[in-house]
C-alpha cells in the first residue's frame, strides 16, 4: 500500500524594517559583533521593551497579502527558557493571540524528481491554507570556537523583527513544499516585507514532516529546523520522508523529534525529542499593552499594497491569454512582472504573448548566462518593448530581432538605430518580393514544373532561395503567401 | 534645616541661607555617623553628590532652579543610575555599575536634585521587612531591635532618620506603603502608568510603581511632580497632561466621603493599630468627612493571588540574571548548565529562589490554568470591588499594615507571617490604584502605626489634599525617632 506524505511549513521571515522590533538598535547585517546591541538587546536590568510600528504594518501587510484575517487585538507572551544568545531569558512572541489569522497562498507546483515527489508530472496549481502569522523577536547567535575553551555571543540579530508563518499541513510532496516555500518567499519580497536573503537567515524553514497510509490518522512529525535553501529542503524532506517509511516498514515508530538536516551528508538527524522539549511557560508579557488594530490601520496599509502575484496570473491569463505556466513565471518575481507590465503598456495587449515568449525565452535566457537578476537587466523595459514594436510591425523577423536584441544587450542604444545601423529592416513592399519570388521561379522552371506536378516538399526549397535572394530580409510571412499563390499557377 | 519641608529648604537654598553643597555635606555627615547602625544606604559616593551639588548651586546661582534644586534625595538601589552601582538589593548585582539613567533619575537630575546615594532594600523588592537584602538588614530609626518594613526599607529609615531630605521608593505590593507606616513617614504609590518603569529593575511588571517617600504629604506632592509624566520608553507608561499635585492641598475636607471597608477592621488587626487608624477618622469627621461603610468582599484573595502573579511575572523577569552578560558569575562552572545553576544558585538569597520557584510552578504547562488564569480573574473581581466602593465614597481609609514594626528575625522562618505583613496594601496594586500611608500615632511598643488612604485612579492630588489637612490639624508626621 501506498503511504502519504504529509508537510507543514513554519517560515521565519525577516522583516525589513531599519530597527529592531523593541528598540532603536539597527538591524543592518554583517557588522562587527555586539556593535548594534543596545542595553534593550543586552537586556539590561530595567530595560524595556516598545513595539516598532513598522515591524506592525509589514505583518498586517503580509496578511492582506494572503486575505487572512486581521486580529483587531493581539498580544504579546514570553517564551521562557535559558541560552546565551537569548539576553532576557526568554523571547517576545506571540501565542494565544497572533496578529495574522488564516489566510492561504495560491501555489504553482512544479514536480520534482524524487522518492517524495508527487503525483504526475504535468505543473499544477494548488491552494495552502495558513493557520497564522505571528511577530516575534530573533535570538543573538552563539559563536561556537571563537576563542579556546569559550563560546562568543553575538547579540546583533538578538530584536531582529521576524514574522512566523504557519501553514496548514496541507502538502503532500516536497515538490509541494518547495513550491510553497518559493511563492511565499516571492509574496514577501514582492509586498517588500522581507529582503528573502536566505543567506544570512532573512527567511528560514521548519518542515514539519509525517507519513500515513491515504485515509488514516495524521502520523507523528519530526519537525527539520532551519532549512535555508531550496534545495536542502527538497533534500531533507527526500530523506526524512524514506526513513520514515523504512522505519514503519521494518516495524518501528516515528517518536516525535525536532532534526537537523546535515547538507554535506544528505542525511537528517534527531536534536531533541519529545521528552526533552521545553516547557516554555508561556504568559502575555506585562510590559506591553494588546496590541490594537483598527480598521483605520488596515486601510491604509492596504492603501500600499501592490498587484499581488495571484491577481496578476488571473490578469495575464484571462487578459492576454497566457499559458497558467507563462502567468507563473512571469510573476515569479514583482520586478520580472513590472518588467513585463511596462512592455506590454509599449505593445498593447495584442501583442503580450509576443513580449511574455520573449522574456521567458531569450530574456531569461541571457539573464542566467550572465547571472543576472531581471532588476539588474542591462536592457530597459522601455528598449525592450522598442523591439517588440519592430517584430510586431512586421519591420524585423525573428531572426533580426535576435540580432537587435544582441546589441542592446551588449550595446544599449535603440532598437531603430541598430535596425538602420544593421540593415536589419526586412522587405515587406509586396511588390519588390513578388520580383523576387519572379526571379527564383524563372531560375528554376524544372522546379516549379515538379512541384506543380504534386511534389509538394519542394515548397521549403523555394522559401529557402527566396529568402536567400532577399538576403534574408523579406518578410517570411509575406513572402509565403506570395510564393504559395505563383507556384499554383 | 533637617526637618524643614522641602518647600522650606528649597526657599532657604534659593535664598543663599545655605548652599547645596552645604546641605549635602549636612546629610552626608548624618549618613557617616548613623548609617553604620541603620543601614540604611548600600552605596554613598560623597564626590558624585556634591558634584551634583556643585551643579545645583550654580543653578541656584544663575536663577534656573526649580522646586527640588539643590535638595539631596537618596535613590532606592533599584533606579538604574548612570555610573553608580546599582545592586537591587542583590549578590548578583553586587558588582553591577549601571550605564544608564533609569527615567525617575533623569527627572530627578533634569529637576537639579541631587542623588545622595542608594538606598539598601529587600533583594529585588521580595520582602516585607528589608531581612532579604544581600547587604544586611535595616534599623528603625525608632527602635533598632525592629524592621523597617519592606522592602523599600532602607528609604523610609533614611526618611525617618534624617538621613536625606526625602527618597524614591517602589511599590509593588505594598514596599512604599507599609515601611513608610514602620517608619512613621509619609509615601504614596501613584495609579500604575503614572511613573515610568524605565531603568526600575523589575520585580513584578504589571504592579511595580515608583513613588515618593517623605515626611509629609506635602513633600510627597513636590516629589510626585518631579517623578511622573509620560514616558515613550515605557509601553505601559500613560499619554496623560502633566499635573500639579500640590493643586488640591489647601481644599477642605468638608463633605468628604470615607470609605471603610469592615474587612480591613477584621480579625488579624492589632489592637493598638485599630485604635491609631478609628482615633484619625475621628479627626476626619471633625475636619467635615463623613464616613461610609464599605465592603470589599474579595480583598482577602488579594495575598493569594498576589502570591501567584507576583512570582509569575518575577520567575521571567529575573532570567536575564544569568551570569551571561553582566553581574555575578560563580567562579568554577563544568559547563554552560553548570554555570546558569551554580550562578543562580549562589547569586540569589532565598527568598527570591523561592519565588522564582513559586512563579515557574504556576506557568508550567497544566498549572497555568488553575493558578496563574485564576489568579488574573480574580484580580479583575478586586478592581471591580474597588469600583464599586469609589460609587459609594471618595476616598477608601483603613490600617497600611496589621501591626507596627515587628523585631528583626520575628518572621523571618515564616513567610506566610512575612506575606501577611501586606494584606491591606496588595489589592491596590492588584487594581492599579494610588494608595498611600501617613502616620497617625504610635502603638503600644510606642512605634508608628500608619494610616493607609485608598483613592480612586488618578485621584492622586486629592489624596494629597486629603492627607496634608490632617497634617495640618496633626503632628504625628513630624514627630521624629529619639536617639539620632
Amino acid at each position: 500500500m501506498k503511504w502519504e506524505i504529509v508537510i507543514g511549513l513554519e517560515v521565519h521571515t525577516q522583516l525589513s524594517t531599519h530597527t529592531k522590533i523593541f528598540s532603536g538598535a539597527s538591524t543592518a547585517f554583517g557588522a562587527e559583533p555586539n556593535t548594534q546591541a543596545d542595553a534593550v538587546s543586552i537586556a539590561l536590568p530595567g530595560v524595556l521593551p516598545v513595539l516598532n510600528q513598522g515591524a506592525v504594518e509589514r505583518a498586517i501587510k503580509f496578511g492582506l497579502a494572503v486575505g487572512a484575517h486581521i486580529a483587531p487585538r493581539s498580544v504579546f507572551a514570553r517564551k521562557n527558557y535559558f541560552y546565551p544568545d537569548l539576553p532576557k531569558g526568554y523571547q517576545i512572541s506571540q501565542m494565544d493571540l497572533p496578529v495574522v489569522g488564516q489566510g492561504a497562498l495560491t501555489i504553482q507546483v512544479e514536480p520534482l524528481s524524487g522518492p517524495s515527489t508527487g503525483s504526475g508530472l504535468k505543473p499544477y496549481e494548488k491552494t495552502v491554507r495558513i493557520i497564522r502569522a505571528h511577530l516575534e523577536e530573533d535570538a543573538g547567535k552563539s559563536v561556537h570556537g571563537a576563542t579556546q575553551n569559550l563560546t562568543g555571543i553575538d547579540l546583533n540579530r538578538a530584536g531582529t523583527p521576524l514574522l512566523e508563518i504557519v501553514s496548514e499541513p496541507d502538502m503532500r510532496s516536497a515538490a509541494e513544499a518547495v513550491a510553497y516555500a518559493k511563492a511565499l518567499h516571492t509574496v514577501v519580497r514582492w509586498i517588500g516585507i522581507c529582503d528573502g536573503n536566505m543567506q544570512e537567515g532573512s527567511f528560514r524553514c521548519d518542515v514539519n514532516v509525517s507519513v500515513r497510509r491515504p485515509g488514516e490518522p495524521l502520523g507523528t512529525r519530526r519537525e527539520i529546523k532551519n532549512l535555508n535553501s531550496f534545495k536542502f529542503m527538497q533534500q531533507a524532506i527526500d530523506f526524512e520522508v524514506q526513513w520514515q517509511i523504512d522505519t514503519l516498514e521494518s516495524g518501528g515508530k516515528i517518536q516525535q523529534a525536532t532534526i537537523l538536516f546535515n547538507p554535506d551528508t544528505g542525511e537528517t538527524r534527531s536534536m531533541r525529542s519529545k521528552e526533552d522539549a521545553h516547557d516554555y511557560r508561556y504568559f502575555p508579557d506585562p510590559d506591553l499593552l494588546p496590541l490594537d488594530i483598527t480598521p483605520a490601520m488596515i486601510e491604509a496599509v492596504r492603501a500600499t499594497l501592490p498587484e499581488l502575484p495571484q491577481a496578476k496570473r488571473e490578469r495575464y491569463t484571462h487578459e492576454f491569454g497566457l499559458s497558467a505556466y507563462d502567468a507563473a513565471s512571469l510573476t515569479s518575481s514583482r520586478e520580472m512582472a513590472e518588467f513585463f507590465d511596462a512592455s506590454v503598456t509599449m505593445v498593447g495587449a495584442a501583442n503580450a504573448k509576443l513580449a511574455a515568449n520573449w522574456l521567458i525565452g531569450e530574456v531569461s535566457a541571457q539573464l542566467n548566462r550572465d547571472g543576472l537578476d531581471i532588476a539588474k537587466c542591462p536592457i530597459s523595459a522601455a528598449q525592450f518593448g522598442g523591439m517588440l514594436a519592430r517584430i510586431a510591425d512586421g519591420t524585423i523577423s525573428n531572426s533580426g530581432a535576435k540580432e537587435v536584441f544582441r546589441a542592446l544587450w551588449s550595446e544599449g542604444g535603440t532598437a531603430d538605430a541598430i535596425i538602420d545601423a544593421k540593415g536589419l529592416k526586412q522587405v515587406s513592399d509586396s511588390g519588390a518580393i513578388e520580383q523576387i519570388v519572379a526571379d527564383v521561379m524563372a531560375a528554376n522552371a524544372d522546379k516549379v514544373a515538379e512541384y506543380r506536378s504534386g511534389k509538394d516538399k519542394l515548397f521549403g526549397f523555394f522559401v529557402g532561395a527566396a529568402m536567400k535572394a532577399s538576403q534574408g530580409k523579406a518578410n517570411p510571412a509575406q513572402l509565403n503567401e506570395v510564393l504559395k499563390q505563383k507556384l499554383a499557377g | 534645616m533637617l526637618n524643614l519641608s522641602l518647600q522650606q529648604q528649597g526657599d532657604a537654598l534659593r535664598a543663599k541661607k545655605i548652599s547645596s553643597v552645604e546641605l549635602t555635606r549636612l546629610y552626608l555627615d548624618r549618613i557617616a555617623t548613623h548609617n553604620p547602625v541603620l543601614n540604611a544606604y548600600v552605596t554613598v559616593e560623597a564626590n558624585k553628590s556634591l558634584a551634583q551639588a556643585r551643579a545645583a548651586d550654580a543653578m541656584l546661582a544663575n536663577g534656573s532652579a526649580q522646586a527640588l534644586t539643590g535638595i539631596p534625595i537618596a535613590q532606592k538601589d533599584i533606579f538604574c543610575a548612570h555610573g553608580w552601582r546599582t545592586t537591587c538589593g542583590s549578590k548578583m548585582l553586587d558588582n553591577f555599575i549601571a550605564p544608564y539613567d533609569a527615567h525617575v533619575i533623569s527627572q530627578f537630575n533634569a529637576a537639579g536634585a541631587v542623588n545622595l546615594g542608594k538606598t539598601n532594600m529587600d533583594e529585588f523588592a521580595m520582602g516585607s521587612s528589608n531581612e532579604t537584602s544581600y547587604f544586611g538588614p535595616v534599623r528603625n530609626p525608632w527602635d533598632i531591635k525592629a524592621v523597617p518594613g519592606g522592602s523599600s526599607g532602607g528609604a523610609a529609615s533614611a526618611v525617618a532618620a534624617r538621613l536625606c531630605a526625602a527618597a524614591t521608593g517602589t511599590d509593588t505590593g505594598g514596599s512604599i506603603r507599609q515601611p513608610a507606616a514602620l517608619c512613621g513617614i509619609t509615601g504614596i504609590k501613584p495609579t500604575y502608568g503614572t511613573v515610568s518603569r524605565y531603568g526600575m529593575i523589575a520585580f513584578a511588571s504589571s504592579l511595580d510603581q515608583a513613588g515618593p517617600m517623605a515626611r509629609s504629604a506635602e513633600d510627597c506632592a513636590l516629589m510626585l511632580n518631579v517623578m511622573t509624566g509620560h514616558d515613550p520608553r515605557d509601553s505601559t507608561s500613560l499619554v496623560r497632561d502633566k499635573e500639579d499635585y500640590m493643586r488640591e492641598l489647601n481644599k477642605p475636607l468638608a463633605g468628604l466621603r470615607i470609605g471603610l471597608p469592615r474587612e480591613f477592621f477584621a480579625e488579624g488587626l492589632s489592637q493598638d493599630v485599630a485604635a491609631c487608624v478609628q482615633a484619625a477618622v475621628a479627626e476626619y469627621q471633625k475636619l467635615g468627612a463623613t464616613v461610609v461603610d464599605i465592603s470589599l468582599p474579595n480583598a482577602k484573595l488579594a495575598v493569594p493571588v498576589y502570591y501567584v502573579l507576583a512570582p509569575a511575572e518575577a520567575s521571567s523577569n529575573l532570567s536575564r540574571f544569568d551570569g551571561v552578560r553582566y553581574g555575578y558569575r560563580a567562579p568554577d562552572y563544568t559547563d554552560l548548565t553548570d554555570m546558569y545553576e551554580k550562578t543562580r544558585a549562589q547569586g540569589f538569597g532565598a527568598e527570591v529562589k523561592r519565588r522564582i520557584m513559586i512563579g515557574t510552578y504556576v506557568l508550567s504547562h497544566g498549572y497555568y490554568d488553575a493558578y496563574y488564569l485564576q489568579a488574573q480573574k480574580i484580580r479583575r473581581l478586586i478592581a471591580q470591588d474597588f469600583v464599586e466602593a469609589f460609587k459609594q465614597c471618595d476616598v477608601i481609609m483603613g490600617p497600611t499594615s496589621p501591626s507596627t514594626a515587628f523585631n528583626l528575625g520575628e518572621k523571618g522562618d515564616d513567610p506566610v507571617q512575612m506575606y501577611l505583613s501586606d494584606i491591606y496594601t496588595i489589592a491596590v496594586n492588584l487594581a492599579g490604584l494610588p494608595g498611600m500611608s501617613i502616620p497617625c500615632g504610635t502603638g503600644a511598643n510606642a512605634l508608628p502605626v500608619g494610616l493607609q488612604i485608598i483613592g480612586d485612579y488618578f485621584k492622586e492630588a486629592q489624596m494629597l489634599g486629603v492627607a496634608h489637612q490632617y497634617q495640618l490639624a496633626t503632628d504625628w508626621h513630624s514627630r521624629a525617632p529619639q536617639g539620632l
